[in-house]
C-alpha cells in the first residue's frame, strides 16, 4: 500500500491477526520485550513494536488460518518453525522473526506462489498496492527456479494458451459480471482470505474453495458473482491481497494518493469509510477499520454506491420559475436566493408570520440541520420545522421518552457482541441496516437466539448457519397484541427481574401494568385469533426471551409506522424493564434508525414542538436561553408537522416551504394528497442534488452538495457523532449550510458563520447533552455518543446505567386498539412496505448508480395462494389499489410473505407505492401507517392512467430552459 | 385538515389516553396542547363550538381545557 496522508491519530497497518483482550503477557521478540494481551498472536506482537513478519493469508479483520507458511518464526525452547499468525504469546516467549532458517523457508515458499502467478506486475492493477509484490520483496525473491516440462501438459492457471496456441484447462476467464469489482482467477492464490471474509466478517458464505491441492480454487457456487448469492458488501475485495478481487475504479484510474476519513450518508448504522483519492477524484471508499460503528467493515451502497455525486442529472446551478407550469430558468445564486427571501417574506406579508415553514434534512449534517431550524425559529419567527423522521421515527421518540426519559437508543453497535437472545421486531436489518446484521449473524453464529416478529420471512429467519429460534408472523398492524402477549407471559409465568423493577422502576406503576397484562384477553391463546401466531410459539419465545441471558430488542419501522406506532414502543420498552434488559452490555433498546442523520436531525431540533436538545417550545426558560444566543424572539407554540403542513396548505394557510434534503412527495404517504397539498403552495424552495419529485412542484431549485464536499458531523443510531470530512470542494459552489445561511441572511438574519465547527460550538453552548463536543474532541478521539458533556466527557456508549434518565423506569399499559384500516371485500388484502439491499429510500442517490442491476423495479410480493385466486403469474403486472389510489406493478409470487399480506418497496418513482398508502397516522406522533393498507390485487395490462399523467407532469415540470446569454 | 380527519386524530389520542390510570380528559388536553400548531386547536374548538359531531366525549372535554 502506498503511504497515505492520514489524520496523525490513525495507525491504519494490518496487524495481522485480530486484537484480543486478556491479561498482560510479556515476550522478547528480537531482543526487544513487549507486553501485550492474553491470546495474542506472536505476529500482532511483533507488529506492536513495529516489526513486520512477512504473511500473505493472515489479515486483522480475520481469524488466522495459518496456511501461507510465510510467517514462519523460531521460538527458543520450541521446535521448528511455528507460523506466528496461529501460535499465541506466552509469558517470557522468547521469538526470532529472522533467521538463515526462517529466510530459507520464506524463499521456498514465494518461490513456488510465483511460480503459478503472471509476472505483469508492471501492468497489473494491483501495482502499488499487492501483498503478493511486497512480500516478493520483502523475503527477496531473486528468481523462479520452477518452470513448465518442456513436453508436459500445462502446470499453470494463468496462461490462457500454451505456446502452441492450445487452450489451458486450468485458465479462467476474468469473471466482470459484478458492476464495481473484477474476479481474475489467474491472479489468485488461494489464501482464503476472501472466503474467510465471507462468512467471518459478512456472514453471507457466498465463496468457498473448490477442488483440493493444485486444482483449489474460489467458487462462488454460480454462473458468475452477480448471479452468486454475493451481496457485493466488497468484504472479499478488502481482504484480497493481490489483484484477484479488483474495484473496477481502481483498475480503471489506479491507486489512490491520499485518504481522508469520514462518514458514510446511506443508513442510520454511519459507517466509517476511507475515502481514497486521487487529486479531487474519489478513487475508491475503504471501510475504516477504526470506525467505531462498522469496525471494518462495509455494504454495497457506502462502499461502492457514491456514483451519483458525477451523475449527470444532478443540478449544479439554482433555478427559479414563477409557476410550475414554467420550464426552470438557471439563474445566478444571488438572483436565486434574492428571489426566494423576497418571495417567503412577501408570503409572510400577506398570509402572516406561521404561513411558512422548512423540512430539515435527515441526509444533511446536524450543523446543517440545526441552521434550517433556526432558519425558521430566528428568521421565519415560527416552529414550523420538521423533518423525516415524523415518518419513520417519531414514535420512538414519543415512546422511549415517556418510558425511560430519553428517545435515545439505549446501547451501541458493539453491545450485540454480548447479546445472548435477540428480538428483532419489524426490522429487516440485512437489507435495510447490513453491516449491522453482519455483526449481529456473527453472534448468531457464535450460539445467541434469534426470535424474529415480522409479518414476512425476513433473510435472518434463515440464511446461512443463521435461524431463528422463533419466527412470529404476525399480521400487520397487531405488533401490540403481540408484544403485551410477550409481557403477559412473562409476568403470568413469574419470569420477571423482580429486583431490577423494585430498584429501578416506578413500583406502583409496575404493579397496575401487572396487573393490566396478566389479564387473560393479554394471554397468546386468546390473541392468536388477532395476530395469527401460533400460541405455543409465542410463550416459547417470551420465555426464551425472560430467561436466555442478556436480551436486546432491535426495532424499526416495522414497528413505528403504524396507528399504534407509539404504543409499541412502550410495549418495547415495557418488555426490557419486565426482564431486566437494560443498562449494560449486551441488552437494550435499539431503534435501528433509517437515514444516516437521523437521530441527528431530532437531536437538533428538528420537531416543531421542541428545541435542539429535545426541549419543549413551552418551556419559558430554554426559549430564553435560545433567545439571548440568537437575538430573536421564540414562539411559544408547537409548530406544524409535515403531515399538518400540507393539510394548512390544502387549507390555505400555509404558502412556502424551504425543503431541505428530502423528497415528501415520494416518501410521504397519500401521495395525491401531498401533491394537493404542494400545489396549493405558493413558494416551495427545494434544496437537492436532483430535481427530484417535490421538485416537480418547486418554484426555486437550490443545487445541494454531497458528503463527499462539506464537512460536518453525522449522528447515527447509537447516539454516535461522526466527522464529516470535505474531500472535495462543492460541484455546486457552496455546501449545504453555506446555501442555508445565504437564504437566512437575504432575509436579514445577519448570520456569519465561516466553518461548521463554530455552529457545533454554538449547539455545545445550547444543547446540555452535546456540552462537551468540539470538533478537537471528535479529531482525538475519532467519534463521541452523546450525552457527552461534564458528567460524560468522553460520551455515553451505554445509557441508562445507573438508573433512568426520567428517575425511575416507567411502565406504560399498552391496550391493543384495532387501526381503522380493515379489510373489507373491496379492499381484502394487507399490503406492508419495507426496503431492499440494492436501493436506499426514495433511491434519488442509488438509482443513479450500477445498483440499479439488482432491482431495476419495485415488485409486489403476493403469496401463491393469494396469486392463484386472481389468476397471477410470476412476472404479471398487477393493479394495486387502497382507498387511496392505485398503480401498477410486477408481481414477485413467494411464500415470503403470509396468505393475505402483500408487500413492496417504495425506492422508484414510477410505480409511487405511496399512491397505496393512506393518511391514518400514529395517534401521539402523527407518524404516518405505512405499514398497513387494505388493498385489492388485480391483473393489469400497464401503467395506470395515474401513473401517465404523474409521469407526464414530472417530465414537463423538469423542463430547464439554457441559460440567458 | 378534513373534519374526518381531525376527528379521527383527536378520538386515537382519547383511545390511547383512556386506557390509562389518571384523568383522562386532562392528559388529552395536555398531548393536544403540546403537539397540535394553534391553528388545529382553533379547528378543534370551531368544531366542538358547532356540536362536536363524532368526537369522544373525552375530546369534548378536553377542548375545554386547551389554551
Amino acid at each position: 500500500m502506498k503511504d497515505f496522508i492520514l489524520p496523525p491519530m490513525l495507525d491504519d497497518r494490518d496487524m495481522g491477526t485480530k486484537a484480543k483482550a486478556g491479561k498482560p503477557v510479556t515476550l522478547t521478540i528480537d531482543g526487544f520485550e513487549v507486553t501485550v494481551t492474553e491470546g495474542t498472536s506472536v505476529m500482532r506482537a511483533a507488529a506492536e513494536l513495529g516489526i513486520r513478519v512477512p504473511k500473505l493469508c493472515a489479515t486483522d479483520s480475520l481469524e488466522a488460518f495459518g496456511s501461507c507458511r510465510l510467517c514462519a518464526v523460531e521460538i527458543e525452547g520450541r521446535r521448528g518453525t511455528p507460523a506466528s499468525c496461529t501460535t499465541p504469546v506466552t509469558e517470557g516467549m522468547v521469538v526470532s522473526t529472522q533467521s538463515d532458517k526462517v529466510r530459507r523457508i520464506r524463499k521456498g515458499v514465494m518461490e513456488l506462489y510465483i511460480s503459478d502467478h503472471p509476472l505483469d506486475c508492471l501492468t497489473c492493477s494491483a501495482n502499488g498496492d499487492c501483498e503478493l509484490q511486497d512480500m516478493a520483496g520483502a523475503v527477496g525473491l531473486r528468481d523462479v527456479r520452477y518452470k513448465a516440462p518442456e513436453d508436459g501438459g500445462f502446470v499453470n492457471h494463468f496462461k490462457a494458451r500454451n505456446s502452441s496456441g492450445e487452450a489451458n484447462p486450468e485458465w479462467l476467464p476474468k469473471d466482470d459480471s459484478n458492476p464495481y469489482f473484477t474476479y481474475d482467477p489467474s491472479k489468485c492464490i488461494v489464501c482464503n482470505r476472501c472466503v474467510r471474509a465471507c462468512e467471518e466478517v459478512q456472514g453471507t458464505f457466498a465463496l468457498t474453495i473448490e477442488g483440493r491441492g493444485f486444482d483449489s480454487r474460489v467458487s462462488v457456487g454460480a454462473e458468475n458473482f452477480l448471479a452468486s448469492d454475493c451481496v457485493s458488501c466488497g468484504a472479499c475485495v478488502q481482504a484480497c491481497p493481490t489483484a484477484t478481487l479488483q474495484e473496477k475504479s481502481i483498475i480503471e484510474m489506479g491507486t489512490p494518493d491520499r485518504s481522508v476519513v469520514t462518514t458514510c450518508a446511506y443508513c442510520g448504522v454511519g459507517c466509517s469509510f476511507k475515502a481514497e483519492m486521487q487529486g479531487d477524484e474519489l478513487v475508491r471508499m475503504v471501510p475504516y477499520k477504526h470506525g467505531k460503528a462498522n469496525r471494518g467493515h462495509s455494504c454495497v451502497k457506502g462502499r461502492f454506491a457514491w456514483g451519483y455525486a458525477n451523475h449527470r442529472e444532478r443540478i449544479l446551478n439554482p433555478m427559479i420559475r414563477d409557476s410550475i407550469d414554467e420550464p426552470w430558468r438557471e439563474v445566478s445564486w444571488d438572483e436565486a436566493i434574492g428571489f426566494a427571501a423576497s418571495k417567503m417574506r412577501g408570503l409572510q406579508e400577506t398570509y402572516g408570520r406561521k404561513s411558512i415553514g422548512v423540512i430539515t434534512s435527515s441526509r444533511c449534517t446536524n450543523e446543517e440541520t440545526y441552521l434550517v431550524q433556526k432558519l425558521t425559529r430566528a428568521v421565519f419567527g415560527n416552529n414550523n420545522t420538521d423533518t423525516c423522521a415524523r415518518v419513520c421515527h417519531s414514535p420512538t421518540g414519543y415512546g422511549l421518552g415517556q418510558t425511560f426519559g430519553t428517545s435515545a437508543g439505549t446501547q451501541d453497535f458493539d453491545s450485540v457482541e454480548h447479546t445472548d437472545v435477540v428480538i428483532v421486531i419489524g426490522a429487516n436489518p440485512t437489507d435495510g441496516h447490513p453491516v449491522f446484521a453482519s455483526r449481529l449473524k456473527k453472534r448468531l453464529r457464535a450460539g445467541a437466539k434469534l426470535i424474529v416478529i415480522d409479518p414476512r420471512r425476513i433473510d435472518l429467519v434463515k440464511s446461512a448457519h443463521v435461524a431463528a429460534a422463533h419466527h412470529l408472523a404476525l399480521r400487520p398492524g397487531t405488533n401490540v397484541a403481540v408484544v403485551t402477549a410477550l409481557a403477559h407471559v412473562i409476568v403470568t409465568e413469574g419470569l420477571i427481574d423482580e429486583a431490577f423493577i423494585r430498584e429501578r422502576c416506578d413500583w406502583d406503576e409496575f404493579r397496575h401494568f401487572a396487573e393490566f397484562v396478566s389479564d387473560m384477553r393479554h394471554s397468546p391463546e386468546l390473541t392468536a385469533l388477532l395476530t395469527g401466531v401460533d400460541p405455543a410459539e409465542m410463550r416459547a419465545a417470551a420465555r426464551l426471551f425472560a430467561t436466555g441471558g442478556n436480551g436486546a430488542i432491535y426495532y424499526g419501522l416495522g414497528v413505528t409506522e403504524h396507528s399504534q406506532g407509539s404504543t409499541t414502543v412502550m410495549a418495547i420498552a415495557n418488555l426490557a424493564m419486565l426482564t431486566g434488559n437494560i443498562g449494560r452490555p449486551g441488552v437494550g433498546v435499539n431503534p435501528l434508525r433509517g437515514q444516516n442523520n437521523v437521530q441527528g436531525s431530532c437531536d437538533m431540533g428538528s420537531f416543531p414542538h421542541e428545541l435542539p436538545g429535545y426541549r419543549h417550545v413551552k418551556d419559558a426558560d430554554v426559549r430564553e436561553m435560545f433567545e439571548a444566543v440568537w437575538g430573536r424572539p421564540i414562539d411559544p407554540e408547537p409548530g406544524l408537522r409535515i403531515p399538518n403542513m400540507l393539510d394548512a396548505a390544502v387549507d390555505g394557510t400555509f404558502k412556502g416551504l424551504y425543503c431541505q434534503g428530502e423528497d415528501i412527495l415520494q416518501s410521504d404517504p397519500d401521495t395525491k394528497h401531498v401533491a394537493a397539498g404542494l400545489a396549493a403552495m405558493e413558494c416551495v424552495i427545494v434544496h437537492d442534488l436532483f430535481l427530484n419529485e417535490t421538485a416537480n412542484y418547486a418554484h426555486v431549485f437550490l443545487p445541494g452538495s454531497t458528503f463527499l464536499e462539506k464537512d460536518g458531523t453525522f449522528t447515527n443510531a447509537e447516539r454516535r457523532i461522526n466527522r464529516v470530512r470535505k474531500v472535495i470542494s462543492p460541484r455546486n459552489g457552496y455546501a449545504d449550510w453555506e446555501v442555508t445561511q445565504l437564504l437566512a441572511n437575504a432575509m436579514g438574519a445577519g448570520w456569519s458563520y465561516t466553518h461548521p465547527a463554530q455552529i457545533m460550538d454554538e449547539i455545545a453552548a445550547t444543547t446540555p447533552s452535546f456540552s462537551g463536543v468540539d470538533y478537537a474532541l471528535l479529531e482525538e478521539k475519532g467519534s463521541v455518543q452523546w450525552p457527552c458533556n461534564e458528567a460524560h466527557p468522553e460520551g455515553t456508549p451505554l445509557m441508562h446505567v445507573d438508573g433512568f434518565v426520567r428517575g425511575k423506569g416507567r411502565f406504560i399499559v399498552t391496550e391493543y386498539v384495532a387501526t381503522d384500516e380493515k379489510t373489507g371485500p373491496r379492499f381484502p388484502l394487507l399490503l406492508t412496505t419495507g426496503r431492499i439491499l440494492s436501493q436506499y429510500n426514495v433511491g434519488a442517490q442509488t438509482r443513479r448508480t450500477a445498483n440499479t442491476i439488482w432491482h431495476v423495479a419495485d415488485l409486489l410480493e403476493i403469496h401463491p395462494h393469494d396469486a392463484e385466486n386472481r389468476g397471477l403469474k410470476e412476472g404479471d403486472w398487477v393493479r394495486l389499489a387502497s382507498r387511496a389510489g392505485e398503480t401498477t406493478l410486477k408481481a414477485m409470487v413467494t411464500d415470503r410473505v403470509s396468505p393475505g399480506v402483500v408487500y413492496t418497496t417504495f425506492h422508484h418513482p414510477d410505480t409511487q407505492a405511496n399512491v397505496i398508502t393512506t393518511d391514518y397516522s400514529d395517534w401521539a406522533t402523527n407518524c404516518p401507517e405505512y405499514k398497513v393498507t387494505a388493498v385489492q390485487v388485480s391483473p393489469s395490462n400497464g401503467p395506470t392512467t395515474w401513473q401517465e399523467d404523474y409521469a407526464a407532469q414530472a417530465e414537463r415540470s423538469r423542463r430547464i430552459l439554457p441559460a440567458a446569454e | 385538515m378534513s373534519p374526518e380527519k381531525m376527528v379521527h386524530m383527536a378520538n386515537q389520542i382519547a383511545t390511547f389516553f383512556k386506557t390509562q390510570p389518571g384523568d383522562a380528559t386532562e392528559k388529552v388536553a395536555s398531548h393536544i396542547a403540546d403537539f397540535w400548531e394553534p391553528r388545529m386547536r382553533d379547528q378543534l374548538r370551531d368544531y366542538v363550538d358547532r356540536g362536536g359531531s363524532g368526537l369522544d366525549r373525552v375530546v369534548v372535554d378536553a377542548t375545554a381545557l386547551i389554551r
